[in-house]
């Protein structure tokens, strides 16, 4: 039986059509069938963060979305923020503070750094680590990451110098 | 792991949805935020036919005032929540216990329906309902019917409902002047599930409390009413003598689980020490 289901949506501002198996969630359908290969899929149950991109602006974990549900959605992902230079500030951070170091949690810790700092431009060490609890990093211990999301906020208009 | 295939529907209203709630019966199941359904499917613990993916329905995102109290929608996300100036003034311990819900990238997609039809032990906001003395709407084809929260929540995962049923609001009443809640937990790394947490509300007069209704989350199979340590606290302030006292009755009223998180001798401490810090935030001027 043919399950499948005919999606419409906007990803990184282009215009997309598929047929989509209902069981798909967003992030391998990013990664599957639009090569966007930057959102990481990592534990699949909505715990790590790797697989976190924006979807009609809000921030999404892309394992618990179905692609089927962003059908007529606006889905922003790495790529995207990244043509834009939207995060160009926290990207140059992370590299300066040596905040990446095997990298598969970068995309889904810039996207939420870049959140946290929107919410709160003057998030201080404390709302900057309880932004993040919900994105794992095995590598760096944390500190790298913190301290460069620190630094792009208290530069970033509104921040705390 | 990926889902096992399903069908996927997608009605447009409360009619439709009933129709296929009756078509698949118990292999149908409700997708709403689906920040727990989605996971269970992941990792194939549950099997469905058939998602019936309510996010469209028109009508159930609102959260509005009217006589009955505050009504709030059950497909608002706990970030809509988490942002209302209405639930702000009109449900502050909603307001205090939603940033508490998973994090930002969950409170985004989970809905307030989502939450109270799961009825997980830990969550925040059964626990909220029921301090708030709250109801659950739920709507079945031909009627709809008010359950009280107190009476909704059953067992793990276990709720009231019926089959057929769809919650589709949670109805809190008008908090009258002199009454404060406070909601905390304490969980070993922000956005985690609660090792405890507590949900309190009550009138507060001279600093002293009365009908006061403490409700824990993480420490039973259901929010789990301190109905002891409330009659130990009647007509007192916090002070140490009667926190003491309040804590010796809720080894009574509380009987927590042990786990691989906590064990049932740390969470009854943790029990304790959440208590004092709620009330004494709570009768603060």
């Amino acid at each position: 039986m043919d399950l499948t289901v005919e999606i419409a949506l906007t990803v990184n501002g282009a215009a997309v059509r598929r047929r989509v198996e209902p069981r798909q969630n967003l992030v391998d359908f990013l990664r599957q069938e639009l090569e966007l290969t930057g959102s990481h899929v990592g534990c699949e149950h909505g715990a790590c963060g790797a697989c976190t991109v924006r979807m009609d602006g809000s921030l999404v974990r892309g394992c618990l979305v179905l692609a089927v549900q962003a059908d007529g959605a606006r889905v922003e992902t790495i790529e995207g923020v990244t043509a834009t230079g939207e995060i160009a500030d926290l990207q140059d951070a992370f590299a300066r503070e040596n905040a990446v170091q095997c990298g598969f949690c970068a995309s889904g810790m810039l996207l939420t750094s870049h959140e946290i700092l929107r919410r709160n431009p003057r998030a201080g060490e404390t709302e900057i680590r309880e932004g993040l609890s919900g994105n794992y990093c095995r590598c760096t211990g944390y500190h790298a990451i913190v301290e460069a999301v620190r630094k792009v906020g208290a530069a970033r208009p509104g921040g705390q110098s | 792991m990926k889902p096992a295939p399903f069908a996927y529907h997608r009605p447009g209203s409360l009619a439709e949805a009933f129709d296929l709630l009756d078509r698949y019966g118990s292999d149908g199941r409700i997708l709403a935020g689906g920040q727990s359904l989605v996971p269970v499917l992941n990792m194939r613990l549950a099997t469905p036919t058939a998602l019936i993916d309510i996010n469209r329905l028109p009508g159930l995102d609102g959260i509005g005032l009217g006589p009955e109290g505050l009504v709030i929608g059950a497909l608002c996300r706990h970030a809509a929540v988490e942002g209302s100036p209405l639930v702000a003034r009109h449900a502050p311990l909603l307001a205090q216990a939603m940033p508490h819900v998973g994090h930002l990238a969950i409170r985004t997609r989970g809905t307030v329906g989502g939450s109270i039809a799961l009825a997980d032990p830990a969550a925040e906001l059964p626990a909220c309902l029921v301090a708030l003395d709250a109801t659950v709407r739920a709507s079945r084809r031909g009627g709809a019917r008010d359950i009280p929260a107190a009476r909704f929540f059953r067992g793990i995962y276990t709720t009231a409902l019926e089959p057929g049923e769809v919650v589709t609001a949670a109805v809190i009443p008008p908090i009258a002047p002199g009454w404060r809640s406070r909601f905390d937990e304490l969980v070993r790394r922000a956005g985690d599930y609660a090792l405890v947490g507590l949900a309190a509300h009550g009138r507060v007069a001279d600093g002293a409390l009365a009908e006061l209704r403490l409700v824990f989350t993480g420490v039973g199979p259901t929010p789990m009413r301190a109905a002891g340590a409330e009659a130990a606290l009647a007509g007192r302030r916090p002070d140490p003598q009667a926190l003491a006292a309040a804590g010796r009755a809720l080894d009574a009223d509380l009987d927590p689980p042990g786990d691989v998180h906590a064990s049932a001798a740390l969470r009854r401490h943790l029990a304790r020490v959440l208590l004092a810090r709620v009330l004494t935030r709570m009768t603060e001027n």
